[in-house]
């Protein structure tokens, strides 16, 4: 049966087509196009379908590579997590891909199509292996996939885009050494490298020096790639340079697969109790999100740059997951498990938003939103929803994942960083009102009060449906998150707790 | 207290948000359908609210679940005694207002109507989802759409006072909702649920520090729309807005959401024995009479007329919560009562304002002396409206207050009675002069122009004035108001 390999071809698929496409875009430019979406519709539909059986048969899918036995050959799990995971990444992908052809405007760069989509694909492959693989080191190499494939594919992007990828690579590889450290220092004491395998050695060894320096060094490589407070500086300049069909697919997706490796590493590798009681890291932690997401949502503030500012929002939002985590308890962990997959869909549509203004108007600066609401009626309207979403008006899914954690906080006692959340989310209503404003009202000089109203016969904005329809789908997923949060929370992540946080 | 699941109240909401969509869709270039179905929508409305008064008069409570978000919480509607009354207020004045704003929004040829009556029925969907919620989390999401939607409301005009005006209101109400959600959080952590429950939901067991933060947060949350001072700032700066804008959302939906929502809290969440137990009840009234006296010595010296009823109504919200505080039974009924009658005639008052200003594009209470007489009908609804406010008998605002003060007389704070009473009085110190000078002084400059406005405004004016003498002789036709204030009473004290 093909349906039990899903594991394996969700990542063997793309890293194959990415090389093809490669062979393809040579002959003919035309065929690429299709040939990613089909792969990308193809994960989609693995993902789907292993998340369904997930939940149908209620144990994780377990898959061997090569038949060899976990410990010692490389296993791919899909539990209940994961499963979701992948789904939010796999269908981010897929839209960002439809999106790719429609941002690249740079006549020299659009005759590197196939390059881009091969890039675009490696990326596809090492965002889905992270997420599917249960072997640690396996997780690094689909991390330095991932991460390399970014490198190049940032450094495409407009004027500075080559310096930024740059400093992104010095910082993640940095991020990557300290996470194979950590492997290494595991694998010293116990021997294995499966995640399942590892979770049953090493609670006998917790006393010992070795298992805590490595979680620390594991801690810190998966903090930087994340863009964690205070080693996100390469952040910003990565993401809101590069090419925008570009940062539709990496800023949503690339630090919440990094969050979802810490919940992995310090909740499933680790025993809950590990980071809570035995070396309490949650207290640290949940502090340098809090400075971090008061850091962040400041500088945000200060960006006249709506791509900028939104790289900043990611920070930010990411110290909202490690709150979420670092509560360590059920609903704390609902909250940041249901923000991962809801900040994916807030960021795509606003991300994609920036996008098409920048191609339409050749600036990101929020000048560039002046009066939109009348030439793109429809990219103002997915402005909104994305805005509201992040400022947590329900029913966007925004509000629910901040539901859970202000609950988790509450209950953990963290006072400090709940605060800290709620001026963030102040912080963040101020950003997108200004933005709004900006779109909806024209401000008019006392006595230039324009009577009637104006004809403008509606269109959708201009748009060629490859940039109409992720738009429109990403916008209408916040929603739809949103209003089935109950049906999401009680099926899916209920199950995905670690057993500690189940009750 | 049986309980039905049937469809009324989900009717109820999707009718605002239909109409607000085929606004969207039909827009300006057929202006005649589109207002057709701002009329139609609200007329339907008001009837879906109507039929469900019956079964809430016998003790039946109708139930429905949107979306469940966690096993034990979902967004619900449940219609009971209390939020009937002020479902009842706003789909009423919806249907008049929209008679009223169709005739401004032409009269004044603006800009941007579509948007204007896009938002107004979102604003409204906002306002009965509030009066329909059955728990808090779902009274929070439609207090959120509630104030979202009034924004462009508030900067209609798009010139640098509105924006300014828009900008202050989403800064108070955006940061007081972070309050409400931080109370939420702690109050579902302390009880474990979000429901409404007459009487409270906390155990007497809980920590009552604890409980006295959760109080102050949710007042400061939802004080703000209910102009508690001293958060009420941006109340007399949205007086910018279009003036059936300040009509209907800043004199009846938008505040009076608020005041709704303190009282839910209040009655529902603390429960008058906790709010007594807590020893929160005589600071809390003290400050809000506080709110009841200096509102009206502001109001005083405003000379813009709108700005001055804007004052007016803080004072009277902070006389509905104060009287709702006093926990006593008259008090209480006269709270309910003021909520629903002091909505009649200030709109009244609202619109009377607007039709001067379509009329002879005057917003200054100095400009407008001898206005009586080239607009009598106008003034004398203005008269009606005013008489009520300060509690002249045949107007329904003596009933109400007449319970606020039986109420007040009857606790150990008989200050609280000095309070109303001050405030009744200086309701007439600043309403009188403008009576005195509309029809006994002389039209200054000598260019009068005779006349009342169009008959779109005109009607809506004389309809709630009508319906404010009425409800004085028959305090209980029609809405049932008197009889849905009495059990409410009955429900919340457990008798």
């Amino acid at each position: 049966m093909i349906t039990q390999h899903f594991p394996a071809l969700i990542v063997v698929l793309p890293l194959m087509v990415s090389f093809i496409v490669f062979v393809v875009g040579i002959f003919r430019v035309r065929w690429c196009l299709p040939l990613v979406l089909t792969t990308l519709g193809l994960c989609v539909y693995f993902s789907v379908d292993m998340l369904y059986r997930v939940i149908t048969e209620g144990s994780p899918i377990h898959y061997r590579l090569g038949g060899w036995e976990p410990p010692w050959g490389i296993e791919y799990v899909v539990d209940y997590l994961n499963g979701f995971v992948l789904v939010g990444i796999s269908v981010i992908s897929f839209f960002a891909g439809m999106y790719l052809k429609e941002s690249i405007r740079d006549e020299a760069l659009k005759s590197k199509m196939p390059q881009f989509y091969t890039l675009f694909l490696l990326q596809v492959t090492g965002l889905l292996g992270i997420t599917v693989t249960g072997d640690v080191f396996n997780l690094y190499v689909l991390l330095e996939i991932a991460s390399f494939s970014a490198y190049a594919i940032i450094a495409m992007g407009s004027r500075g885009a080559d310096f930024a990828a740059f400093r992104y690579m010095i910082f993640g590889t940095m991020g990557a050494c300290a996470y194979l450290l950590g492997v290494g220092y595991l694998y010293i004491a116990t021997g294995s490298l499966n995640m399942g395998d590892l979770s049953m050695l090493l609670p006998k060894l917790y006393s010992s020096k070795t298992i805590i320096v490595g979680f620390v060094f594991l801690l810190s490589g998966i903090g930087i790639k994340m863009g964690m407070f205070p080693v996100h500086t390469w952040l910003p300049d990565s993401y809101s340079l590069a090419p925008p069909g570009v940062s539709v697919l990496l800023a949503p997706l690339f630090t919440k697969v990094g969050a979802y490796v810490l919940i992995r590493v310090m909740f499933t590798i680790f025993h809950p109790s590990f980071s809570t009681d035995i070396y309490p890291v949650t207290d640290t932690l949940s502090f340098i999100a809090s400075i971090g997401v008061l850091f962040a949502s400041v500088l945000a503030l200060a960006q006249r740059d709506v791509r900028r500012m939104l790289c900043y929002l990611i920070v930010a939002e990411m110290g909202y997951i490690v709150f979420g985590v670092a509560s360590a308890n059920h609903y704390g962990l609902i909250g940041a498990i249901f923000h991962i997959v809801n900040d994916m869909f807030m960021m795509a549509s606003l991300f994609i938003v920036a996008g098409v203004v920048f191609n339409e108007t050749g600036t990101s600066d929020m000048d560039g939103f002046k009066g939109l609401h009348r030439k793109m009626p429809v990219t103002s309207f997915v402005l909104l929803i994305g805005a509201f979403s992040i400022v947590g008006v329900p029913p966007t899914c925004g509000f629910f994942s901040k539901w859970y954690l202000v609950l988790g906080m509450i209950e953990a006692g963290r006072y400090f960083s709940l605060t800290v959340l709620l001026i963030s989310s102040l912080i963040n209503a101020v950003l997108f009102f200004r933005l709004i404003e900006i779109t909806y009202f024209e401000v008019k000089e006392e006595g230039a009060y324009k009577i009637g109203e104006k004809n403008t016969p509606f269109s959708f904005d201009n748009l060629s449906l490859y940039s109409l329809i992720p738009m429109v789908f990403y916008a209408s997923m916040v929603i739809l998150l949103g209003i089935l949060s109950g049906t999401i929370v009680e099926h899916i992540i209920i199950y995905a707790l670690p057993q500690a946080f189940k009750g | 207290m049986e309980t039905e699941s049937p469809f009324l109240p989900v009717l109820t909401l999707i009718i605002p948000s239909f109409v607000s969509l085929l606004i969207l869709f039909t827009g300006k270039r057929r202006p005649n359908l589109r207002e057709f179905w701002t009329l139609a929508g609200s007329f339907a409305m008001f009837f879906s609210v109507w039929s469900m008064l019956d079964s809430v008069l016998k003790g039946r409570s109708l139930e429905y679940h949107l979306a469940f978000i966690y096993p034990d919480l979902s967004f619900s509607l449940k219609v009971d005694v209390f939020g009937m009354i002020f479902a009842l207020l706003s789909s009423f004045l919806w249907m008049v207002v929209s008679v009223y704003s169709i005739g401004y929004m032409r009269g004044l040829n603006e800009q941007n109507q579509t948007r204007f009556f896009f938002c107004f029925a979102i604003a409204i969907l906002g306002a009965a989802g509030v009066a329909l919620s059955g728990n808090l989390i779902t009274l929070y999401m439609f207090y959120e759409i509630l104030t979202l939607s009034t924004y462009p409301l508030v900067s209609h005009k798009e010139n640098r006072e509105a924006i300014k005006a828009g900008r202050k209101y989403l800064v108070y109400l955006i940061g007081s909702s972070v309050f409400i959600l931080l109370a939420m959080g702690i109050t579902y952590h302390l009880a474990g649920t979000l429901d409404f429950v007459p009487g409270g939901l906390f155990d007497r067991g809980d920590n009552n520090g604890v409980l006295r933060f959760l109080f102050l947060l949710f007042v400061i949350g939802f004080g703000v729309k209910a102009g508690i001072m001293p958060i009420h700032e941006w109340l007399p700066s949205a007086m910018v807005a279009p003036t059936p804008v300040s009509a209907l959302l800043h004199a009846v939906a938008v505040v009076k959401a608020g005041v709704f929502c303190v009282l839910r809290v209040i009655l529902y969440v603390f429960g008058p024995e906790m709010v007594v137990n807590l020893g929160i009840w005589f600071f809390f009234a003290f400050f809000v009479s506080l709110t009841v006296i200096f509102a009206n010595i502001i109001a005083i010296n405003q000379d813009n007329l709108k700005r001055r009823l804007a004052f007016s109504t803080i004072n009277n919200l902070a006389i509905i919560i104060l009287g709702a505080t006093l926990l006593t039974p008259d008090a209480m009924k006269g709270a309910y009562l003021h909520m629903f009658f002091h909505g009649f005639m200030k709109i009244t008052l609202f619109m009377c304002a607007g039709a001067i200003y379509v009329k002879t594009h005057k917003e200054l209470i100095s400009e407008m002396e001898g206005i009586g007489r080239q607009m009598p009908i106008t003034m004398a609804a203005f008269t009606v409206g005013a008489l009520g406010l300060f509690g002249i008998p045949p107007v329904c605002g003596f009933i109400s207050k007449w319970y606020l003060c039986m109420g007040a007389a009857k606790t150990e704070g008989i200050i609280f009675l000095l309070v109303f009473l001050l405030s009744a009085l200086l309701d007439g110190v600043y309403f009188i002069p403008i009576i005195y000078s509309a029809f006994f002084k002389e039209v200054k400059g000598g260019r009068s122009i005779k006349g009342e406005a169009d008959l779109s405004i005109v009607i809506p004016i004389v309809t709630t004035g009508v319906f404010s003498l009425l409800l004085t002789f028959f305090p209980d036709f029609f809405f049932r108001v008197y009889t849905l204030s009495d059990m409410a009473v009955k429900i919340v004290r457990g008798g």
